[in-house]
């Protein structure tokens, strides 16, 4: 898996936040295992899905991907170039080929700011361009994401969600990155506005060739957009394969509650599928479990799962999975 | 697994329900509520009617700002006034209208008879009091219990919603819990009086999936148990194919269609209601197909509509709709659609 050839390959990757006490002697008493020891690549034009629930460290591993929040261990090789290391002016350049967008879409716009100042100043600050050329460059992207270049003067709290959303679209792609970083974009929009945003989202990977690395919760939405699927779990990936052979051969007994708990929009089928309800709920990410993370909620757990962690390993082609029983 | 003293009321209601599928625990007429802002008038609730039969489950789906909690916090006097203002409507719960009892009247019937489990297990708790204090008040209130009997019956409830230890988390604080083990609690206590009536508005909307799955089970074994209505308020089309007996599709402050769950899905009437289906993507969905997006964004509802509220994002839009707003008319048994247009003609219907 770590051929440093590829687009982006994420090796062994780790993030612990520090717990402290204390204000002035700030003693360290603990730590947060937000993300322990993943690896998985991602081709250049694909969407990889990143899913799984609140606070098993998805949204850190797509930070810590950009730097953002910078890994305790581990390597991020950007087109062989290892992430990790660089600082200053080197990381900068690099960033103009890696946006985000945040979940959020009222709390990541500057409210200070007009819309074409919160979209210029990406271009700006990468030097792309000056003047009337920049004024230009904000009215195309405003333009692309559907809204009207006009709205260059007004404030995001102007705007619904929907809309703020697109700005936060455009901002990302003002820099005319190769990888995009989407943190939970459409978490925050109604149902309606959430199919606007995706179909723009695909429509514009189609025409600039964008790879995107996915971040959700919703496994429905994961499954439309993704060509690949990893499923996290209390910061380690249990299982990474195609869309469809997650959703049809789920392997990981994880996967299979986590899929068996999504509700169909249908009622026909929805009252004939069967549920794995888990018991009890995600343990504490300070203190995880000793080997297996999912094994106090798993339904087949066995001793070996408390004893060694299972590799992650491919167990059929491109379909990996972390379980000592498959 | 309960108290005897309410398992004789329960059968009754079972059988009651059973019994007479046409008895109906609520209706609600002509509901109207507006907000007074700084732009003018905010119509929020222009005229909603329906019932709800005892024992059972109404869905009420719609996405935000369409009215759907407004309608029902409406009946229940939970509207803030100001700015709120419920200016027209009624509402018959067991023979009595809710919008003309006094605060005091309604606070005998909320928590008794009605209960509700808000969207923010954190936000609805007293964060100060216990989990024991919390639950055993509207016995002790309601049911006239001493402490020592509203203690045991919490405790009973505490353990039939599935929480570990019940009787020592009794003297837990709400932020002690978990998210999900937070909603338990406040399902515990919604149902602590055996109301007849439980509205459960955006329940698991905060709680992931697995979670969700968790909550979704024990309110449809409790709903079985204790034979309850519930009004389940959502915007997720997926846990309301599960639950609801019947949905209502709002929209703009109007109920746009009703219809019985099963047809929800395989016969929408409603544009809206289509093109809300068409834009989901499903978790069983084989292959990529573009997901079907709604232009435009809901209305605003400064004014008070005269029209069809979703005319200006509607595919089939025709002349009539701009000007003249679609009453509720039946289209198959059970099943009432606001819409002009004959959808197989694209005329309008006669």
């Amino acid at each position: 898996m770590s051929s440093n050839q590829e687009f982006l390959v994420v090796e062994r990757l780790v993030k612990h936040f520090p717990i402290t006490r204390g204000v002035i002697f700030q003693k360290k008493v603990g730590e947060v295992h937000a993300v322990d020891n993943i690896s998985f690549n991602i081709k250049k034009g694909e969407t990889l899905g990143l899913v799984g629930e609140s606070g098993c460290g998805k949204s850190t591993t797509g930070r810590a991907i950009l730097q953002l929040q910078r890994p305790t261990s581990g390597h991020v090789y950007y087109k062989g170039v290892d992430l990790v290391h660089l600082q200053g002016v080197e990381l900068r350049r690099m960033r103009r080929s890696m946006q985000i967008i945040f979940q959020d879409p009222y709390a990541s716009l500057n409210p200070r700011m007009t819309v074409g100042e919160i979209i210029g100043e990406v271009v700006y600050v990468h030097g792309l361009a000056r003047g009337n050329e920049l004024r230009e460059r904000v009215d195309a992207l405003l333009n692309r994401v559907g809204l009207d270049p006009a709205y260059a003067n007004r404030y995001p709290h102007e705007f619904s969600g929907g809309q703020r959303q697109r700005i936060g679209v455009a901002r990302a792609l003002a820099v005319n990155p190769e990888l995009v970083v989407c943190d939970e974009p459409i978490s925050a929009l109604d149902v309606s506005i959430q199919a606007q945003v995706v179909n723009l989202l695909e429509d514009l990977q189609a025409e600039f060739g964008l790879t995107y690395l996915f971040i959700a919760h919703d496994l429905s939405m994961i499954r439309h957009i993704s060509q690949r699927v990893a499923v996290m779990y209390l910061g380690t990936i249990v299982e990474l394969t195609t869309q469809d052979e997650l959703y049809l051969h789920p392997l990981h007994p994880y996967t299979q509650a986590l899929l068996s708990a999504v509700p169909v929009p249908d009622a026909i089928v929805e009252r004939q599928r069967k549920r794995i309800i888990l018991k009890g709920e995600v343990p504490s990410p300070v203190n995880p479990p000793s080997g297996c993370r999912f094994r106090t909620r798993c339904p087949l757990a066995v001793q070996v799962c408390a004893e060694q962690r299972p590799d992650f390993r491919e167990v059929s082609p491109q379909h990996f999975v972390a379980c000592h029983l498959v | 697994m309960l108290p005897d003293h309410s398992v004789s009321s329960v059968e009754t209601r079972i059988k009651m329900a059973n019994d007479h599928q046409m008895a109906d625990l609520l209706h609600v007429s002509d509901l109207e509520t507006i907000f007074h802002t700084n732009q003018g008038f905010v119509h929020a609730v222009n005229g909603v009617s329906f019932k709800l039969r005892a024992g059972e489950t109404l869905g009420i789906v719609g996405e935000s700002g369409c009215g759907k909690s407004v309608t029902v916090m409406s009946i229940l006097h939970l509207i803030p006034t100001p700015p709120g203002q419920v200016v027209g409507g009624k509402a018959e719960f067991a023979g009595r209208d809710l919008l003309r009892l006094s605060s005091r009247e309604i606070r005998q019937v909320l928590g008794s008879q009605i209960s509700i489990v808000f969207q923010d297990p954190m936000t609805s708790f007293n964060p100060v009091l216990t989990i024991g204090r919390q639950l055993t008040e509207p016995l002790e209130i309601h049911q006239n219990l001493n402490k020592k009997q509203a203690r045991q019956r919490a405790i009973q409830m505490l353990e039939l919603v599935g929480i570990p230890n019940a009787a020592e988390r009794m003297n837990d604080y709400p932020h002690q819990f978990s998210g999900g083990m937070r909603q338990r609690v406040m399902i515990a206590m919604a149902l602590i009086c055996t109301p007849e009536l439980l509205i459960a508005d955006e329940p698991t909307t905060a709680l992931d999936v697995t979670i969700q799955a968790q909550i979704v089970e024990l309110v449809k074994r409790l709903r079985d148990e204790l034979g309850m209505s519930i009004i389940w308020i959502t915007h997720d089309l997926g846990i309301i194919a599960g639950l609801a007996d019947r949905v209502l599709v709002m929209y703009g402050g109007l109920i746009v269609e009703e219809v019985p769950v099963v047809e929800l899905y395989t016969h929408p009437q409603h544009p809206y209601t289509i093109a809300l289906l068409a834009s989901l993507p499903r978790v069983d969905a084989l292959g990529h197909r573009r997901l079907a997006s709604i232009d435009g964004l809901p209305p605003v509802l400064l004014e008070k509509p005269n029209a069809c509220p979703f005319a200006a994002r509607c595919q089939f839009v025709i002349e009539r709709c701009q000007h003249e707003r679609p009453p509720l008319r039946l289209v198959a048994p059970e099943h009432l659609v606001a819409c002009w247009v004959d959808l197989e003609t694209g005329k309008d219907r006669p």
